[in-house]
């Protein structure tokens, strides 16, 4: 009987120090969830969601806090990812889903204040104090950020147009149309 | 010598319809008065335009610059006028335009000054370079640039080179024609990448229902005095597959995530091979190609057509009959709808073929996938199109991958066999562009969140140097003042008036600097107003009178503005 309960209690001894040192060792640095979840959102850095950037949505969802459906730049398929990583349910967007968009710089009108450079969390604006200011298209996310600060309404967003390196295969459907000859 | 071939795994033997095209021999198309030459013609970095409008071109002469090693420049195929560099239709499924030359021909069709050179002289790396400059891209209808293609794996020793003859798709002949008439040439272009790739051995492979073309093939290679093996394979599409051909050829299976050098062998087409002879030996570069043109025609025959010739003046050639409603660019299995005629033909351009309700009828209805299993039998790259169907078709994307959706080389042998008529292929293909699009943006994102999270850090660093550089200040002064009644016992005078000077003369230097800074203001006049015209002066004070508010404006302006962006 006492060897039974020594030997239980060495055994619980010896598993409780081998768990102790494994939590030690493989200690996982953040929060893999919200990890996992930032790895869904578009990083677009808009604040449209209410935080402050996408990592603060994501550990906002990943305490409860945040609904799932506060990312309009991540669209519905975001929205879908982020139900199905965390097992709840879909629900639709709270705003409008928009396309894709760049901005750009009047750059006639552009007076050089560094406003926007200060804005755009992505540093996708270059210029200097009282040069002209220009955005590098490839680097904007098109979140908006810097069309407020500018001081003399020379930021437009532009919607991408589709070419010939972003088209792509529609969804095979059949439309029933009547058939157009060819030119 | 005889040749053991191996097979490949599925396939289907449907109705070749090359006989109409072989009864001519190839003929010379005429120069049309305007060619639209795209720039972006083979896989890889798009070349930028060396040209501007009111240029004069010669023939050949090079209009876009390759963009890196993996891209292949563009030239005038004609000589005349370039009268614009804009976006025009490209010969594209999408129908989209892309940046084209657009060159007004003189009819003198004057050769740019042609340096023929002797390969075995020059560096391999020159040869290269002069292939990438002269445009030498696959001609199979893969567009990828051949130089990139000529270097052998570093381990691994290169054991057979492939030469493609096959062209096995229905219609096509355009292969068939340039083997039986300018067999010599395209030996001699083998040779070329022979010698830059030194493998083992060389295996032309050709399907054995062009006798005309492996007879003449032979024949070249014993005029040349070479040792290729010219090799029959049998009629089954898709032969013509590079890797259903080095599986034929070398008994080899190249899998999906290797190339092909890194299993010692490597494949070109014909046509490419042909084209690199021209480039090398003659300073022609790729500034034509054979097309067959057949279909619901009344002359169907292959033609010699310069790049950028537009597709409607091509097809006159043919003389399509009344009933042709639409038209096919490349062959009736692997071919796309050309969706403008307006379109130029490209260096992709193999094939076009005149479709009427009668050639092609209407695909019937599509009906449930039974879980026939055909399209698994037809399938040369043994995958299984029906799981791949019904993943691409939920949009569950992650799955076709997993079932290697990118192994499918959109043969459509499964759409072609399936009984319920379900069009495979182009769900494969909507899947396909679907991830590619999926991947770009998540790189997107990526470099997104990096760049984000560098520049709060450098935010975070600016904050704690300023910081720092404010208390270092404070405590300098901290440490002065405590040093100044230390000083005043020994001697008091010069302690007192010498922090009172100094703080003058800084004033002092800052008032001069910024006098300075006014006069050398003033001083400065723009350069380049001399000589300007009575409209550009006009502009010129308009944009000045628009600016003279906003100057007066601005030093209210920043001092609101960053809250306004700060609370976002
Ligand atoms: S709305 Fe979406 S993209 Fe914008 S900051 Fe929030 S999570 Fe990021
Ligand atoms: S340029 Fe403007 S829209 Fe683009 S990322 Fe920067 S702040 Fe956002
Ligand atoms: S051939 Fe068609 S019906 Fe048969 S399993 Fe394949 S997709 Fe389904
Ligand atoms: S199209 Fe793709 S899936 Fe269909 S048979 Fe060809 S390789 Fe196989």
């Amino acid at each position: 009987m006492l060897t039974a309960i020594l030997i239980m209690a060495l055994g619980a001894v010896i598993l409780g120090a081998a768990l102790g040192y494994a939590s030690i060792k493989f200690k996982v640095e953040g929060n893999p969830l919200v990890e996992k979840i930032d790895a869904i959102l578009p990083q677009t850095q808009c604040g449209q969601c209410g935080y402050p950037g996408c990592k603060p949505y994501a550990e906002a969802i990943a305490e409860g806090e945040a609904d799932i459906n506060r990312c309009p730049p991540g669209g519905m398929e975001g929205v879908r990812k982020l139900a199905d990583l965390l097992g709840r349910e879909v629900k639709p967007l709270d705003a409008e889903e928009k396309p894709k968009q760049v901005a750009i710089i009047d750059e006639q009108l552009c007076i050089g204040c560094t406003l926007c450079i200060q804005a755009c969390p992505v540093d996708a604006i270059v210029g200097a104090a009282k040069q002209m200011h220009t955005i590098v298209e490839s680097l904007c996310t098109g979140c908006e950020l810097c069309v407020k600060p500018c001081p003399v309404e020379c930021i437009r967003m532009e919607p991408i147009p589709e070419k010939i390196d972003n088209w792509k295969w529609k969804y095979p459907v059949f439309e029933i149309k009547p058939v157009r000859r060819a030119a | 010598m005889l040749q053991q071939l191996f097979k490949f795994k599925g396939g289907v033997k449907p109705a070749t319809n090359k006989a109409p095209s072989v009864q001519a021999p190839i003929g010379i198309a005429p120069v049309p008065p305007l060619l639209v030459v795209p720039l972006h013609q083979s896989i890889g970095g798009q070349p930028q335009p060396l040209v501007a409008a009111g240029e004069h071109v010669l023939k050949g002469q090079r209009i876009g610059a390759a963009d890196k090693w993996v891209s292949a420049a563009v030239h005038a195929p004609t000589s005349g006028t370039v009268i614009a560099v804009e976006e025009r239709i490209t010969a594209h499924p999408s129908g989209l335009p892309t940046l084209s030359v657009v060159i007004e021909a003189d009819g003198k069709d004057e050769w740019i000054e042609r340096q023929p050179l002797d390969y075995a002289s020059l560096e391999p790396e020159q040869v290269r370079e002069i292939l990438r400059d002269s445009g030498v891209v696959g001609l199979g209808g893969a567009v990828f640039p051949s130089h990139v293609k000529t270097e052998a794996a570093k381990a691994v020793p290169m054991e057979e080179l492939v030469i493609n003859g096959a062209e096995c798709e229905p219609f096509m002949t355009c292969d068939d024609l340039l083997m039986r008439e300018r067999p010599e040439g395209i030996v001699r272009g083998i040779a070329i990448f022979r010698d830059l790739l030194k493998p083992k051995r060389v295996l032309i492979g050709i399907e054995d229902n062009k006798p005309e073309a492996i007879d003449a093939m032979r024949q070249a290679v014993e005029a040349v005095g070479e040792d290729f093996e010219v090799v029959g394979v049998p009629t089954r599409y898709p032969a013509g597959g590079a890797k259903q051909l080095i599986r034929v050829l070398t008994g080899k299976e190249i899998p999906a995530a290797k190339r092909s050098p890194e299993m010692g062998v490597q494949c070109f087409n014909v046509a490419t091979a042909y084209t690199a002879w021209r480039a090398i030996a003659f300073g022609e570069p790729v500034i034509s190609r054979i097309v067959t043109l057949t279909g619901n025609v009344e002359q169907a025959r292959n033609w010699e057509v310069r790049l950028g010739t537009p597709i409607q003046d091509v097809i006159k050639l043919a003389e399509p009959k009344a009933d042709t409603n639409r038209f096919l660019m490349g062959g009736p299995m692997m071919g796309f709808d050309i969706p403008d005629l307006a379109a130029p033909v490209v260096k992709a351009t193999n094939c076009l073929i005149a479709g009427s309700p009668k050639l092609f009828p209407p695909p019937a209805p599509e009906m449930p996938c039974i879980r026939c299993g055909a399209c698994a039998q037809a399938c040369p790259h043994e995958l299984q199109p029906f799981e791949l169907y019904w993943f691409s078709r939920a949009r569950n994307f992650g799955k076709t991958q997993e079932y290697n959706l990118f192994d499918c080389i959109e043969c459509g042998c499964c759409s072609y066999v399936c009984p319920s008529h379900i069009p495979l292929v182009q769900y494969f293909r909507f899947a396909k562009s679907e991830i590619w699009t999926r991947e770009r943006d998540k790189s997107q994102a990526d470099a997104a969140k990096a760049r984000f999270e560098f520049r709060n850090e450098r935010e975070e660093r600016e904050k704690a140097e300023k910081a720092e550089r404010l208390a270092r200040a404070a405590a300098a002064k901290a440490a002065e003042k405590k040093a100044a009644p230390a000083e005043t016992t020994a001697s008091a005078e010069p302690a007192t008036a010498a922090p009172v000077d100094a703080e003058a003369a800084k004033k002092a230097a800052i008032a001069a600097a910024m006098e300075r800074a006014r006069q050398q203001r003033e001083a400065v006049q723009p350069k380049n107003t001399d000589g300007l015209t009575v409209a550009q002066r006009k502009e010129i004070a308009e944009i000045e009178a628009r600016r003279a508010p906003l100057q007066a404006e601005q030093p209210t302006a920043p001092a609101q503005a960053p809250d306004a962006g700060g609370q976002q």
